[in-house]
């Protein structure tokens, strides 16, 4: 359903009118006209003004009623209810007979409270002791989900007949073959910023040819799978989240408990395997076409392509397969973090349809997160085992 | 007593290029209980997303107060919008709002009351329906009969003379469907509330039913239209008969 974007609440045809008057210490308060949430929205705050406003006897005269509906009775309770609250007698007078069984329908007693509708304030303390309390049930989740998960792929390994091998093709195809091209959109991209911001400062000192040399580190040791990581957790592991989470909202996790299929087993195992079998291909792909965009800063320096070639792959300078390996290792194991926290968080995904997209969000975030810690241990190890 | 609320003409639904609704005509009158029935798939669901504005006819056209919702736009549509409240299959309550403010949303969106005013009302069609005490509570928290009641009180928020229900039974065990079907009998008597609902269960309609129309797959139309009681006992068509003794072959 579509709503005109300027039709605001307003009161179009309200016709109801109330008048307050103090005779001989009672205050009479005369509702007129329509009574409906128009024009129960016109004189709300007068009548209850008033009300509030009197201390001895109250009267509410309902002689010149058209029409009473919901809203309306609304109006005669909240009256009644003030009156009550303050001990004040209150009487309504003249209400219309055909609107009576209307009226019948609401127990004044139950509405005599007010309803606690907005959520209890929590102090300081109770927030952090909470806080605390997520904070350690999160951490223990997630290291009994990690056991398991390490030993269903133990199982699947062993007991590979078993395995969803079609659904992780598919799956592969979805987070691998599908984010190609954006992978190497944004490794082109990076390699050609990379090249252009430093060949530029590099040329004052006659040093643009290393250009090369710098394209080709940062990409295979750090930025190739960083950016192919992150791409996946924003395409691929948000998918896994939402895909896992609409799933347990619907029931079908618990489905699948009752017919005891383990739901790590049936849908996280496949996941990650896909997750971890196209990290290597997306950062090979990232990889290439970096050094293709650092090449084309390159040829615009006046180089000849071969130069650029021997300058990555047969100078004293060049890479070597250590640095292609580290990298790949790095992509095998954020492919593993992304596609395993993104399952979890589906399969803690609370009831509900915003639940859903919490927890797409926080697969997203865990994973950046994630995937930023590690890549600064994996840094500081392999800079300290001299690989 | 026997003015129409509802008139629909020459009504034909199509989906994807296939029909499922073809050349109906009935109306509703103004404070009866309108049953529509049929087996699954016969289209009482199309019929009620076509009658409350959701997609518009292929072909005829269907007036609510005499005014054509499905070629409304911006406030007349509004005006037609707020003539009716409308349960849906499922509830349909928002899981972020507790009931109260499920409640409370058509009044935010339709009038201008002053925020304690809107509480109450939203509070009183709760009290109305049997929740008065479950306000805070949000829909995840409680059963699916209680559900469908809050989405009963959240439709009638703007007081509406006319009321869609769809298949407020499904789902429910007899008692709790009794109590609903309870609920439709008492705010139908006490406020006159036009009631369109849509349902297979038999046992509802006996207990609700003014007016039944039958919708039936193979023929597109209405097959049968009348009381149920009528329907059941005197009814030529042997898949009304057969539809009101709960039979699964037709008999020979």
């Amino acid at each position: 359903m579509q709503y005109n974007a300027m039709s605001m609440p307003q009161t179009p045809n309200a016709v109801a009118t109330c008048k307050a008057a103090v005779e001989a210490g009672a205050l009479r308060i005369a509702l007129s006209g329509r009574l409906d949430a128009d024009g129960a929205a016109t004189v709300w705050d007068e009548a209850v003004r008033a009300a509030r406003g009197h201390s001895g006897e109250l009267i509410v005269d309902c002689g010149e009623l058209e029409y009473c509906d919901g809203a309306g009775a609304a109006v005669l309770i909240e009256l009644q209810r003030i009156a009550m609250q303050r001990e004040q007698s209150v009487r309504i007078e003249r209400f219309p007979e055909e609107y009576q069984r209307l009226l019948n329908l609401f127990e004044l007693r139950h509405f005599l409270q007010d309803e606690k509708v907005e959520p209890q304030a929590t102090n300081f303390v109770v927030d952090i002791g909470r806080a605390t309390a997520n904070l350690l049930t999160d951490l223990y989740n997630g290291v009994s989900y990690r056991g398991e998960l390490a030993v269903e792929l133990w199982r699947a390994l062993r007991h590979p007949r078993q395995t969803r091998w079609g659904e992780a093709l598919l799956l592969a195809e979805k987070a691998g073959a599908n984010a190609m091209p954006l992978v190497a959109l944004i490794g082109f991209l990076l390699g050609l910023i990379l090249a252009f911001q430093a060949g530029a400062f590099m040329k004052e000192y006659g040093a643009e040819l290393y250009v090369a040399n710098l394209v080709g580190l940062s990409l295979l040791r750090e930025l190739g799978p960083l950016m192919s990581a992150i791409i996946l957790a924003g395409r691929t592991g948000s998918a896994f989240a939402a895909e896992i989470g609409t799933m347990k909202v619907n029931e079908e996790l618990d489905a699948l408990h009752t017919m005891g299929v383990n739901p790590v087993r049936y849908l996280v195992v496949p996941r990650v395997i896909a997750a971890v079998c196209v990290m290597p291909f997306l950062v090979m792909f990232a990889n290439l076409f970096g050094l293709i965009g650092g090449g084309v800063v390159v040829l615009s320096f006046d180089y000849p392509l071969i130069t650029y070639y021997n300058q990555l792959f047969t100078s004293v300078a060049a890479m070597d397969l250590s640095d292609l390996l580290t990298g790949m290792f790095k992509a095998v194991v954020f492919g593993l973090l992304v596609s395993a926290v993104g399952c979890l968080r589906g399969l803690q995904t609370k009831s509900g349809a915003s639940a859903v997209g919490d927890a797409a969000t926080s697969a997203v975030v865990t994973g950046i997160v994630l995937i930023a810690i590690w890549d600064g241990i994996f840094t500081a190890l392999f800079y300290a085992l001299d690989i | 007593m026997n003015e129409t609320i509802i008139q629909v003409r020459n009504f034909k639904a199509a989906y994807e290029g296939r029909t499922v609704l073809d050349g109906l005509n009935f109306e509703v009158r103004r404070g009866e209980v309108f049953v529509i029935l049929g087996g699954s798939g016969c289209g009482k669901s199309t019929l009620l997303k076509h009658m409350i504005g959701l997609y518009p006819p292929a072909a005829g056209e269907i007036l609510i107060k005499g005014k054509d919702i499905a070629h409304a736009e911006g406030e007349e549509r509004r005006a037609i919008l707020r003539e009716f409240g409308v349960m849906y299959q499922s509830g349909a309550l928002f899981g972020s709002l507790s009931l109260l403010e499920n409640v409370r949303m058509p009044l935010e969106e339709f009038t201008s009351l002053p925020r304690e005013a809107m509480n109450l009302i939203a509070h009183m069609k709760l009290a109305l329906v049997g929740l008065g005490e479950f306000c805070g509570y949000m829909p995840s928290e409680i059963s699916g009969g209680m559900q469908k009641r809050a989405a009963i009180a959240r439709a009638m928020a703007l007081d509406p003379e006319l009321l869609f229900l769809d298949e407020p039974s499904a789902g429910l065990d007899p008692i709790t469907s009794a109590e609903l079907d309870e609920l439709i009998v008492r705010l139908s008597r006490s406020l006159k509330i036009t009631f369109v609902v849509v349902t297979h269960e038999l046992a509802s309609i006996y207990a609700i039913a003014g007016r039944v129309i039958m919708l039936d797959k193979r023929t597109k139309g209405i097959v049968a239209e009348g009381r149920p009681d009528e329907l059941r006992d005197r009814s030529e068509n042997p898949w009304v008969r057969q539809f009101f003794n709960r039979e699964a072959k037709a008999p020979a």
